[in-house]
């Protein structure tokens, strides 16, 4: 029972804080894209225009919610949901920070402690393209069809290649456990540099963090709603809160993804030479949890940076990346990590 | 595959390095680029916020030059005969002062006016200058018939304008 509560104060608060996050990773895409296109960005609503997602989502649940007249209306409905519940839901397993005491109890700062953490991630973000590939078909629009088949072959494409970069992690880890991930990385390489993954196999935190670009659609391959090319891709048809809804879903994912990559390559909560200090248990909790933080904005900006950086590749140029290069690329990963590990051990 | 002259074949450069063709460090400078460019100033104007700043040149509306409390129209008419949009209306009048006419009704028909200055070029006293002020908007078209009260300002308000005409002109 008590475990029971501790758990739902959790799931209350990490909720309330991601759907905060991502409205405000919506306001700090805009603001920095901005910025790089030597523009203001939104600074109208509140003091440097911190209130514009407030605004943005008012607007958006006020708007009519149009449904094309062939559509199919229950998928139609379901699609966005399915969008952003499994991209709330994949945050479920990611620790957050280590444990805080608080009124005499440890808690530990993730909501589902399971020791399958990294299958847990990887299976759910394969449902996720359920919801993009639904919201294509159910619109009966062939701009959001070809949207969504897109999507879909992207989506294989590149769930391999991040699922072969996890083994990677697995293979050094020797545990599917998230927070075990994050222990094995507050050792230190060679005396000074901490032992994050993506120092102890670059090949796989390269191949991994191209591969969630792919699965979080975010550009270069944003394939799946190419605006140039498909109107608005798989979301042409939605209006209203139900576009919200996508919205929502797409920062969703990408502060998941920024999250997952923290986790499994950039040392999670931990901050490096920090357990040199000895400082009081309570100091320390906090300290990861802003540490996990800090880390999570830092991919987030880079994948905001890197959408102004590179432009979106072209369909069989995804394909080959895909097939010819991510996926060589992890398998040599694993190679190289099951043969380092057979011979240090 | 078949070339049948519409499609255009798109050969890449072969003399790419190894590195250009492994992509990161290219991205690595594309990012330097954007990166570099959120910290530089940037092109916007804040407009209503950040009033902008205008040259002497600039020709707003044409207003009514004041000088020592009262304007230095005599009324001669000769701005009402040469606006090419019969925006100006005169009606004239005696006075013991020593300029001895002043105009007892100057109005401006705003919606009529174009801007050209030709009064102000016209104007043999000096009396009518184009000023800085171009907001005008209005609610019912009788708010735009601007009467001496609204056209009346000061030569201090006016000087920058004043000096420019004198120099030019």
């Amino acid at each position: 029972m008590e475990t029971l509560i501790i758990a739902f104060i959790k799931i209350v608060i990490v909720t309330l804080v991601l759907l905060t996050a991502v409205a405000y990773s919506v306001y700090a895409e805009r603001r920095v894209s901005a910025f790089i296109q030597d523009r203001l960005g939104p600074n109208r609503v509140g003091p440097f225009g911190l209130l514009q997602p407030i605004a943005d989502v008012v607007k958006l649940v006020f708007k009519e919610a149009i449904v094309p007249r062939d559509a199919n209306k229950p998928l139609h409905d379901l699609a966005p949901v399915i969008s952003l519940t499994v991209a709330l839901a994949t945050f479920a397993v990611i620790p957050f920070g280590n444990t805080i005491q608080l009124f005499g109890r440890e808690i530990k700062l993730i909501i589902a402690d399971v020791n399958i953490g990294v299958l847990y991630i990887l299976a759910f973000s394969s449902i996720s393209v359920y919801g993009i590939a639904l919201a294509g078909w159910s619109s009966n629009n062939k701009y959001s069809l070809m949207g969504s088949l897109r999507s879909s072959a992207q989506m294989v494409s590149y769930e391999l290649s991040l699922g072969l970069s996890v083994v990677g992690v697995i293979l050094v880890t020797g545990s599917l456990r998230l927070d075990q991930v994050v222990l094995n990385q507050t050792n230190y390489l060679l005396g000074v540099i901490p032992a994050w993954n993506c120092f102890v196999q670059p090949i796989g935190f390269i191949t991994f963090v191209v591969a969630a670009f792919a699965e979080t659609n975010r550009q270069p391959f944003d394939l799946p709603e190419a605006e140039p090319e498909l109107v608005g891709g798989f979301h042409t048809e939605y209006s209203g809160l139900k576009f919200g809804l996508f919205f929502l879903a797409e920062y969703a994912h990408m502060i998941v993804a920024s999250a997952v990559i923290t986790t499994l390559y950039l040392g999670g909560w931990h901050l490096p030479y920090i357990d040199f200090l000895d400082l009081a248990p309570m100091l320390m909790s906090i300290i990861g949890i802003l540490t996990f933080a800090t880390k999570v904005i830092l991919v987030l900006l880079f994948m905001i940076v890197i959408r102004w950086t590179i432009p979106r590749f072209r369909y069989d140029q995804l394909m080959s990346l895909g097939w010819k290069v991510m996926f060589p690329m992890a398998l040599l990963n694993i190679f190289i990590t099951g043969l380092l590990l057979l011979i240090f051990s | 595959m078949k070339d049948n002259g519409s499609v255009k074949r798109v050969i890449r450069k072969e003399d790419l390095t190894f590195l250009q063709k492994a992509y990161i460090t290219e991205i690595a400078k594309g990012l330097r680029l954007t990166i570099g460019k959120i910290f530089q100033p940037k092109f916007t104007h804040n407009y209503p916020d950040e009033p902008w700043p205008f040259q002497p040149s600039f020709r707003g509306r044409p207003v009514l030059v004041e000088e020592d409390g009262i304007e230095r129209c005599v009324a001669c008419g000769l701005c009402s005969r040469v606006c090419p949009s019969l925006a100006i209306e005169v009606q004239a009048s005696e006075t013991e002062l020593e300029k001895e006419r002043y105009p007892i009704r100057f109005e401006i028909n705003m919606i009529r006016c174009i801007f050209c200055g030709f009064c102000e070029e016209v104007c043999p006293e000096e009396a009518i200058v184009m000023s800085d002020e171009y907001l005008l908007a209005f609610y019912q078209s009788r708010d735009a018939i601007y009467g001496k009260d609204k056209l009346l300002m000061s030569t201090e308000r006016l000087a920058k304008r004043l000096e420019f005409l004198r120099e030019n002109r």
